[in-house]
């Protein structure tokens, strides 16, 4: 007497919760499970929230959303040993509604979508853990199998929303284990101060936020970024670099985020805060070249699992909610015309995928991950000489200008041969273009 | 056979904490539990029920999310669930707790006679012991206290045998039924529910009780609430700890003996008691 239903969503983060929110609305049997206590206890995430991809699925998202602020200010800070050169921007145009980014916790909003799903019909069974997928004698796959006694659940086609380390899609040999290489391992702590406080810090009113992306030595040679959100009356601080690299450096993440925190311009922005929560999470990086197959017979992989993550905007739960929907799309799309669930059908999902801005993106910057893992100046000599020239021209003692610029000229040849300079500026050029 | 458990909604204690300069609980952002002991309670009577059969209804008093709880209580196995909730509940006591938990339980009754109403000992954010023996009082139900384990039932004749935990040693009770129960911990432990019970709880229509369904008159509402409660929480402190500074106690030698003499010789001086002690047995 096992159950049967039309589609099984597994994980409940940003990529399940659209996925089985799109499906439930549309009117078809949704089971989505999650292993977490409740939606979100697993998920962590920086965060910031882009409406658009959930305006899609939820047009009134921000009448019940618990939203932190909305963002007005971005701030990019290249950092040296003691010191950052920044670009800041600021428009009131980001005060005008509806607005387009914002900070968000996690576990308040997974739950408050978790919540939505729900609500448009879907079945949400927590702390149940799927452990394989059932296949039939074509080995296509017919439902999954549950750490629970009974545990045998039957449906037309099961979705993987099961996160960056997808052990079922691993087990199931949709892909390989993930490499050291394509993944970051990212650190976070969340640090409460008055509202007031926080607001007066950063210069802004009562539900405008700031973001401020880090880059620099303070990553240590390694490939990864920082960053540093304003929640409502918190703020977010985080760091993270490539797997592969802690493995080689044998750094710890929590030193590499002490070391950011202790940061002559970033340590003034934190004082008196109390830190309430410390979190780790493995984000997928590896890019275009990394994706693996999304979709065979009876199943596909959304989010996390599949790569879908830009690092180079840090986007990526809207990524994971337009791959979620339009997964969900093509299940509804295929059920309608009465086909079955079979590769051939699903096949659809990649071609909405290509249509979209999601693979647009990631082919995009397909390069990225390979020239930043093999152009180490980036993130140590580039740095270092531009807060040197900076500081140079800004320190006033008696040297003329141009001899200034001379030395600055010289000193980035001396660290990087004409040509490497020219050779690394032609690389950049070529993977933003 | 038919048995009430009654669960409470805490948050959970071990990651609470009491705000250092305004000494308040601070209950933001703590998850909310069943309360351990109820469990214990939750489970003996899953496990009766195994053997007998019967009915297991889990009853709450609380705000609307306490319907968590009660969703819980189901995937583990129970049969019912309802929720007493209600406005004129909120700021209760125990006295006025266990008169609205008495009202619902006779209602229940009028439905399927109660044979047994299950609780935990205490809860852990209450820490009374007060709720249980004051629903039985009300009920006229026989009290058994902190009683380790259900030894047998014979639902037939009306009688029950519980082990009960009591100063040096274990008490082994006859008693008549219906009878109220508090539970100890640790002589069970909360199964895994089954996948067809997670599919049950998740599809589970909770029953939701205001007062008046409780059985509550309009009479007896100054006996419920805040209005029916005469403790008054008039201070929540912290108390403050120890913080004498350590002493360093230099010994020249460095000699293992001589250390041990001059830190047993201060020790003595310190606290005279426990030189007196040592030299009375010694």
């Amino acid at each position: 007497m096992s159950e049967k239903f039309d589609a099984i969503v597994v994980g409940a983060g940003p990529s399940g919760n659209a996925a089985a929110y799109t499906l439930a609305k549309a009117g078809l049997n949704v089971l989505q499970l999650e292993r977490g206590e409740s939606a979100g206890s697993k998920n962590v995430q920086g965060a910031i929230l882009y409406a658009d991809a959930l305006e899609r699925m939820i047009p009134d998202f921000r009448e019940d959303a618990p939203l932190e602020r909305h963002i007005i200010e971005q701030r990019m800070w290249v950092l040296d040993d003691e010191s950052f050169v920044g670009s800041h921007y600021r428009s009131d145009a980001f005060n005008k509604e509806p607005h387009n980014r914002y900070t968000i916790i996690r576990a308040q909003f997974d739950k408050w979508f978790s919540g939505k799903v729900q609500e448009a019909g879907a079945l949400v069974v927590c702390e149940t853990t799927v452990t394989s997928l059932l296949r039939d004698e074509k080995n296509r796959v017919v439902g999954v199998q549950v750490d629970r006694e009974g545990g045998t659940i039957y449906a037309d086609v099961v979705i993987l929303a099961d996160g960056v380390n997808s052990l079922l899609a691993k087990k199931a040999d949709f892909h390989p284990e993930i490499e050291p290489k394509n993944v970051a391992l990212a650190v976070k702590e969340i640090h409460f101060m008055p509202q007031e406080v926080l607001q007066e810090r950063f210069n802004i009113g009562e539900e405008e936020g700031v973001v401020i992306e880090l880059f620099g030595k303070i990553t240590n040679g390694m490939m990864g970024t920082g960053f540093l959100y304003t929640n409502r009356e918190s703020i977010a601080i985080g760091i993270g670099c490539m797997l592969s690299d802690f493995k080689e450096q044998k750094t710890t993440p929590y030193e590499l985020l002490e070391q950011m925190k202790n940061h002559p311009s970033i340590k003034p922005l934190l004082a008196g805060g109390e830190m309430k929560e410390y979190t780790a999470h493995l984000i997928p990086e590896g890019g275009y070249k990394a994706i693996p197959k999304i979709y065979g017979d009876g199943w596909m992989i959304v989010g996390d699992s599949g790569m879908f993550v830009n690092a180079v905007h840090r986007e990526g739960s809207n990524l994971a909610m337009t791959t979620g929907r339009l997964a969900a799309e093509t299940i509804i799309e295929a059920k309608a015309a009465g086909k079955e669930m079979t590769a051939a059908s699903l096949a659809e999902y990649r071609k909405k995928l290509d249509d979209s801005f999601v693979i647009k993106d990631l082919k995009k910057y397909q390069e990225m991950p390979d020239i930043f893992h093999s152009n180490r100046q980036f993130f140590t000599t580039y740095p270092e000489l531009v807060n040197r020239s900076v500081h140079s021209m800004l320190h006033v003692d008696g040297v003329d200008k141009k001899t200034k610029e001379r030395e600055i000229f010289s000193s980035f040849k001396q660290n990087r041969s004409l040509f490497g300079l020219m050779g690394d500026a032609y690389k950049l050029w070529r993977a933003f273009r | 056979m038919h048995i009430v458990v009654c669960i409470k909604q805490v948050p959970d204690s071990a990651q609470i904490r009491v705000h250092p300069v305004t000494n308040t609980i601070m209950r933001q952002g703590v998850p909310a539990i069943i309360n351990p002991y109820d469990l214990f309670a939750l489970e003996e009577a899953l496990r009766l029920k195994d053997k007998h059969g019967g009915t297991v209804t889990v009853i709450t008093m609380g705000p609307p999310q306490a319907e968590g709880a009660l969703r819980k209580a189901l995937s583990y196995g129970a049969d019912d669930a309802i929720l007493i909730t209600d406005r004129a509940f909120a700021g209760a006591d125990t006295l006025a707790t266990s008169f609205a938990l008495a009202s619902a339980i006779r209602q229940i009754q009028k439905n399927m006679p109660v044979d047994m109403v299950f609780t935990g000992k205490q809860t852990i954010d209450g820490d009374t012991a007060q709720v249980g023996p004051g629903v039985a009082k009300r009920l006229d139900f026989q009290l058994l206290t902190y009683v380790s384990k259900v030894s047998s039932v014979l639902p037939k004749e009306g009688q029950i045998v519980v082990e009960r935990r009591a100063e040096g040693g274990v008490q082994l009770l006859k008693s008549r039924l219906p009878c109220l129960i508090t539970i100890l911990e640790g002589n069970n432990e909360m199964r895994f529910a089954t996948m067809p019970n997670m599919f049950r709880a998740a599809r589970h229509a909770v029953k939701v009780w205001d007062r008046e369904a409780a059985g509550i008159t309009d009479e007896d509402v100054v006996r419920i609430g805040l209005k029916g409660s005469p403790t008054v929480v008039s201070k929540v402190f912290a108390p403050t700890p120890h913080t004498d500074p350590a002493e360093m106690i230099d010994v020249e030698s460095g000699n293992p003996r001589d250390i041990a003499d001059t830190v047993l010789a201060k020790m003595f001086t310190r606290f005279p008691v426990v030189a007196k002690e040592i030299a009375k047995r010694a």
